[in-house]
């Protein structure tokens, strides 16, 4: 995976959060404060509009430079958030101009770690952390196992999947959804909804390479 | 040195031996965090250095890191900087700028901690004290 590859995955998450933006604003509606699409839409709308001013050289340069961004503009959590994913991720490649299915596993454990120190959520708080989670492991397991990258990545992302739809019956013990305890039932968490797209994006960078 | 050179470099030296602790008020809102602010200098002193850091870039309802970054260079003397979040993405940005030793996080009711912080701030006192008497706050009751 080269720099072309990880810019194409941040292209194709910013489509996807952009075709996605009034359902996940509709699912923070029910347990948040309904802003969550429109921020992260903005923010992924900055994001691209940094990598088309400053065109990073290396993998790493491109998702610190979009973590950076994310952080700046986003305006709610998700921004510092997925910010320090990114940009953690980005660290952890250093300067590789080629990235190995491993190294990616490594990075992506790497940005899983720093949302939760960032973040404090565990597993189980209703938190975009149970997508991102299953879904690190799934593809931690799978590219352990030699699988091709898409098929590891493509297991990545029905993990991911999974992990969001199993918030539904959690009762949120993180962020805002934590103030409504037993209302917050019944609802995806809308953190864990937008990790789903960002997988789903990584997967469809893979497709492409 | 003439006199008015000489005037200048004591007012300077003073200056310098009144350096404070800054506080920097970080909310949602902007308007909440002015507000705040506005609260803490009315009874910290009018010289104790508070600036607000509230809402987004474009006016909204959330937390802009590049506010807070101005914010605390415009209230660090070089004796610290004290951060007090109200939630949420707040403390996120918070905790993406806290230095330790330099920048700190106050974990407290954002109205009562400021007040706290900026009476302590007013008697010169440094970070660590600061930072001590913003987080008594958290446990202080009114009734």
């Amino acid at each position: 995976m080269d720099t072309s590859f990880f810019l194409a995955w941040i292209k194709e998450a910013a489509t996807a959060v952009q075709a996605e933006r009034d359902h996940l604003t509709q699912l923070d509606a029910a347990i948040g404060d309904a802003d969550h699409g429109a921020n992260l839409d903005r923010g992924f709308a900055a994001v691209r509009q940094a990598l088309a001013d400053t065109p990073p050289e290396t993998p790493g340069a491109v998702l610190v430079q979009a973590g950076s961004a994310l952080i700046r503009k986003v305006g709610g959590a998700s921004g510092p958030l997925y910010g320090t994913a990114f940009r953690q991720m980005g660290r952890a490649l250093g300067d590789a101009p080629e990235i190995t299915p491993a190294g990616l596993v490594t990075a992506l454990e790497a940005a899983q770690e720093g949302v939760q120190k960032l973040g404090g959520a565990a597993e189980g708080d209703k938190t975009l952390v149970d997508a991102f989670a299953p879904a690190v492991r799934a593809l931690a397991q799978a590219v352990q196992d030699g699988a091709k990258l898409a098929d590891a990545l493509e297991t990545a992302t029905t993990a991911a999947e999974e992990g969001a739809r199993a918030t539904v019956p959690l009762q949120a013990r993180k962020g805002r959804a934590s103030y409504l305890g037993p209302r917050s039932v019944g609802h995806e968490d809308p953190g864990a909804a937008s990790t789903v797209l960002i997988f789903t994006a990584l997967r469809r960078a893979a497709g492409q390479a | 040195m003439d006199d008015q050179a000489q005037a200048a470099s004591q007012a300077q030296a003073q200056a310098q031996a009144q350096a404070m602790v800054g506080i920097v008020i970080v909310s949602h809102s902007a308007r909440l965090a002015e507000e705040v602010a506005a609260i803490a200098r009315e009874i910290g002193g009018e010289n104790v250095p508070v600036a607000a850091a509230g809402g987004t870039d474009d006016g909204g309802l959330g937390t802009s890191l590049d506010k807070v970054i101005a914010a605390i260079e415009s209230v660090d003397q070089g004796m610290g900087v004290v951060l007090i979040p109200d939630l949420g993405s707040s403390v996120l940005t918070a905790k993406l700028v806290e230095e330790p030793g330099s920048v700190v996080i106050a974990d407290v009711p954002l109205v009562e901690g400021a007040i706290a912080a900026a009476v302590t701030v007013g008697g010169g006192a440094s970070l660590p004290d600061v930072l001590a008497s913003a987080e008594e706050a958290r446990t202080f009751r009114k009734l």
